[in-house]
Formats: C-alpha cells, structure tokens, sequence
C-alpha cells in the first residue's frame, strides 16, 4: 500500500480545525495511547487550563472473550467532574468505532457528561459501529488487514507505522480536513 | 487442554488458572500487578463495576474457613459483574460423603465459569484444574500448607506500592513460616520479581531449614532478623500449633519474635509492616504497631480486591 502520512502536519491541522469547535469550558480527553499523546499535545498549543484527561477502552472492550485483558497499566485518569461536563475525545485512527463505544461506556462510569464529541487524526472508514467524528485531519480509505498506528519518538514527534500490509493493495488518501456529520 | 510446562499457563504462555507463584515467570506477575493498578481506580467510580465478566458464573468453593479472603473474591467478582455464588462446602456435599471431583462435576453442570477454591489437601485446586471442562478456570484461595498466590499477590502490590521497585530490598518474613502458605507464597514471588535479601526469621521449630535453598535467609533472631528490613511481614501464630510440642507458649513466643515498636526501631525508618491477616494482638505483633505509623495491614485488604479482580480478568480472558 502506498500511502504516505506525515502525522506532524497532520497534527496541526487537526489543533488549527479544533480551535474554532472548543468553548472556555470543553474538556480535552485522549484516548489511550495514541489519542493521549495527541490530548496532551493539543493542551499545551492550544493553551487549555488544568490537564487532559486519558481515557481507556480496555475494561468495556467487546473482544476481551477473543483477546483477554491488554497488557500494561493504563488506568483512566480524568481530574475534573464529569458530570455535565463538555468533552472531546481525541483519537489518533478511527476505524470500526469498537473502541469509542467501549469508551463512552468507560466514561459513563464516572458520571453524566453534558456533550460527547469526538476528534482524530485519521478516519480510516471501515466502521462498525454508528460513530462519526466532528473533526478528522485525514480521511483515507485502508483494506482492513492493513494496520495504521500513532508512533512517538522520544523527542515528542509523531509519526504513523503502517503494519501487516497485504501486497498489491490500493488506498485513496486524501489529507483535506473535513466535518464529521457527528 | 493442561499444558505438560505448568498447568497454569497456555501454549502461548498466559495465565488461565492461578494455582501457585511457584513457576511463574516474572512477566506474569508483573502483568497481574500493572493490571491491579488499573483496577484500584474503579472502586472511586460512581460506578463501581466493569462488565468484563458479565454472564460469567464465579463459584466460591471454601471447604475450609475463611471471611477475609472469601469476601474479597466475591467483591472482585461482582464488580468485574460476575454472578457470584457462595458455597460453603465444609457444610454440605461432602460432609455427606461426596467426592471432591463429584462436587465439581455437579457444579460444572451448573454451568460455572470459574471456581475459586480453598481446600486443607495442598494439591486440590490443582487437581479441580485437571478435571475441569477446557473453558473453566480455576484460582487458588489457599490449599494446605502449599500455596496461596493472590495473597502473595496483594503483598507485592503492596510492597510496589510503597517501596515502588523491588531490586534494593530486604524483606523479613517472620513467625510460623513451616505452616505458612502464605509464607511460601511470598518467598516465592519475592524470588521472581528479584528481591535482593529475604530472611525467614522464626524459631527453629517453625522456620524449615531447606529454605535456604532458595536464596533465603534463615534468621533464629529477631533484632538480626528485622535489621534494616525494608519490609516486614508478620505470619499469624496459628493457635492450633500451640498445642504441639512446636512452642513453648504465646507469651513466650511474643517475647522472642512479636513485632513490638523496639524491635521494629531497628528496621529502616521507614519500614513497612504488613499481616496477612486474622492478626494476634499481643501473640505475633503488639497492639500498637499493628495501628501504627508504619502498619500497612488495612491498605492490603483494599489492593487485594483489585488484586483479585485482575487475576480473575487475565485469567477469564485466556484461552486454554
């Protein structure tokens, strides 16, 4: 598959698309691993008071019976009040939309937010689930054997890895910012 | 199907029963330990449960006593959504002439998920694992003298938790540590995730000399015994061995090898004490260095529900 993305500028599209989209009070929360380095990133340049908020899917999970529990300690850490809260999660690929569902469920332990919105770097299509994010940096079209991951380099650059490719497939990418019907 | 290896673990080397510490790999454990971590965070919730075991069915099979150890497993069950059912068996079946294996059949007919089982034989737990259907596992709560992995478990998390890294250490088990399967326990996952100096410190009577075997040193002293020790791990005296020629007497054996606040002086100031529980006061340990500054015996009950509750996740997500 040829199909190159610089997650870098990427990056700022995605900052520079969400500025007009967060109110004084919208909470950024990422969404383990990738979507919380983005998170974190994105409060610092867009000058956000307090912290992000992480969020993990892995304890609402729905293939925990196929693949078990994920290793490492990834714990949920949102240091506000959630209920009545207006929060965007931020995700580095969306694809099926398994693990947003598992995180809205994750996030509804805590509390009753007022808004949910939803922001990635890349939507790669192949969606399972009615999910649809207000913002996504790139659009592509990936067959669903190849595997696209958010990589951060000691130095705090991004970039994507793209894994098991299967030979002789094709994608359309196109790297325009759209709105999500979300 | 068991794996030949260790019958706890998978072709692919994941847990799918807990029986012992013994034969673990360090990976294993420390996977269990990250994963408590994460688990701790959901008894703050609003909601105080997770759906990973949701339709699952947790049997509890005590066929011996125990509130401590039995409660912390049903609460690790219901908040992983387990439907969690009580057997009080020392009670029941078999008082009236079933086999253990019978047990299990009829209650593998009922068509449970997973058994936790606490037994007097050492061995029981392993042999429910055998005979079991391939998608039933099986988690030790304490067999015999043997084992009882969850409880050295919630003692390394406390240990990780306070002292944050195991490679500078000296822990002190003491007390009873030949009828001790906690004790075991301990040495055994102390060893795995590399605790440099672990000194079993008791009377003769009840320390087995074979320990030093394993790497440990073997104490007759108290004061020698809980020198410098980061960690210090109190044994209950079970009162049962008092009747043998094992011990002269309680008062005796408090004045030898009882954790009063100066021996506990010399131990690093800022030692940890930890007890497995049901504590002696006045036997094993005095009244106030159980409630003391450096006591962290309730601080384990509460990590041993979110120990529990990873064991039974990792192990009801693996295969066998």
């Amino acid at each position: 598959m040829n199909l190159s993305l610089d997650a870098e500028a990427l990056y700022v599209q995605l900052r520079d698309g969400l500025r007009p989209l967060l109110g004084p009070d919208t909470r950024l929360v990422g969404i383990w691993s990738g979507g919380a380095w983005l998170a974190r990133r994105l409060h610092a340049d867009l000058g956000r008071g307090g912290e992000a908020g992480v969020i993990s899917s892995r304890l609402h999970r729905d293939d925990f019976g196929e693949r078990g529990l994920a290793a490492g300690a990834h714990a949920t850490a949102l240091p506000f009040e959630v209920d009545g809260a207006d929060i965007l999660l931020v995700d580095d690929v969306l694809q099926t939309g398994r693990t947003i569902r598992a995180v809205l469920n994750e996030l509804f332990d805590y509390g009753r937010p007022a808004r949910v919105r939803l922001a990635v770097l890349v939507d790669r299509g192949g969606r399972e689930l009615p999910v649809a994010p207000v913002l996504a940096a790139a659009t592509v079209a990936m067959p669903p054997g190849c595997k696209l991951r958010l990589a951060q380099e000691d130095a705090g650059r991004l970039t994507f890895e793209l894994h098991d490719l299967p030979p002789g497939s094709a994608a359309a990418a196109s790297a325009a910012p759209r709105a999500g019907e979300g | 199907m068991l794996s030949r290896r260790n019958p706890q673990l998978n072709r692919q080397g994941e847990l799918i029963h807990l029986l012992s510490i013994e034969g673990l790999p360090r990976e294993v454990l420390t996977h269990i330990l990250d994963t408590a971590g994460s688990f701790l965070a959901v008894g703050d919730r609003d909601v105080k449960k997770v759906p990973l075991l949701r339709g699952k069915s947790v049997f509890n099979l005590f066929f011996e006593n125990s509130t401590r150890t039995r409660t912390t497993f049903e609460i690790a069950a219901k908040r992983l959504s387990a439907d969690v059912i009580n057997l009080d068996i020392a009670r029941s079946s078999t008082a009236k002439g079933e086999s253990l294996l019978d047990t299990i059949a009829n209650l593998s007919a009922m068509q449970a998920d997973m058994f936790v089982v606490r037994h007097a034989e050492s061995g029981a737990p392993y042999l429910i694992a055998q005979h079991c259907a391939p998608h039933v596992h099986v988690i030790n709560a304490g067999d015999g003298r043997h084992a009882h992995p969850t409880q050295a478990l919630l003692d390394m998390y406390t240990i990780r938790h306070y002292k944050r890294d195991f490679s500078g250490l000296t822990v002190a088990v003491v007390g009873d540590i030949v009828h001790s399967r906690v004790a075991r326990s301990d040495i055994h996952a102390l060893t795995t995730l590399g605790v440099p100096e672990i000194r079993a410190v008791g009377p003769r009577t009840l320390v087995p000399a074979d320990l030093r075997e394993m790497g440990v040193r073997v104490v007759h002293d108290m004061d020698e015994g809980v020198r410098d020790a980061d960690v210090v791990i109190m044994l209950r005296l079970q009162n049962e061995r008092m009747s043998g020629a094992m011990l002269p007497s309680a008062g005796e054996f408090f004045k030898r090898f009882g954790l009063t606040s100066a021996k506990l002086a010399l131990a690093r100031p800022d030692a940890i004490v930890m007890h497995p529980g049901p504590i002696n006061r006045g036997v094993e340990i005095a009244s106030d260095v159980a409630d003391g500054r450096a006591s962290v015996i309730l601080p384990q009950v509460t990590f041993g529900i979110a120990v529990r509750m990873a064991v039974m996740s990792i192990i009801a997500g693996n295969q066998a």
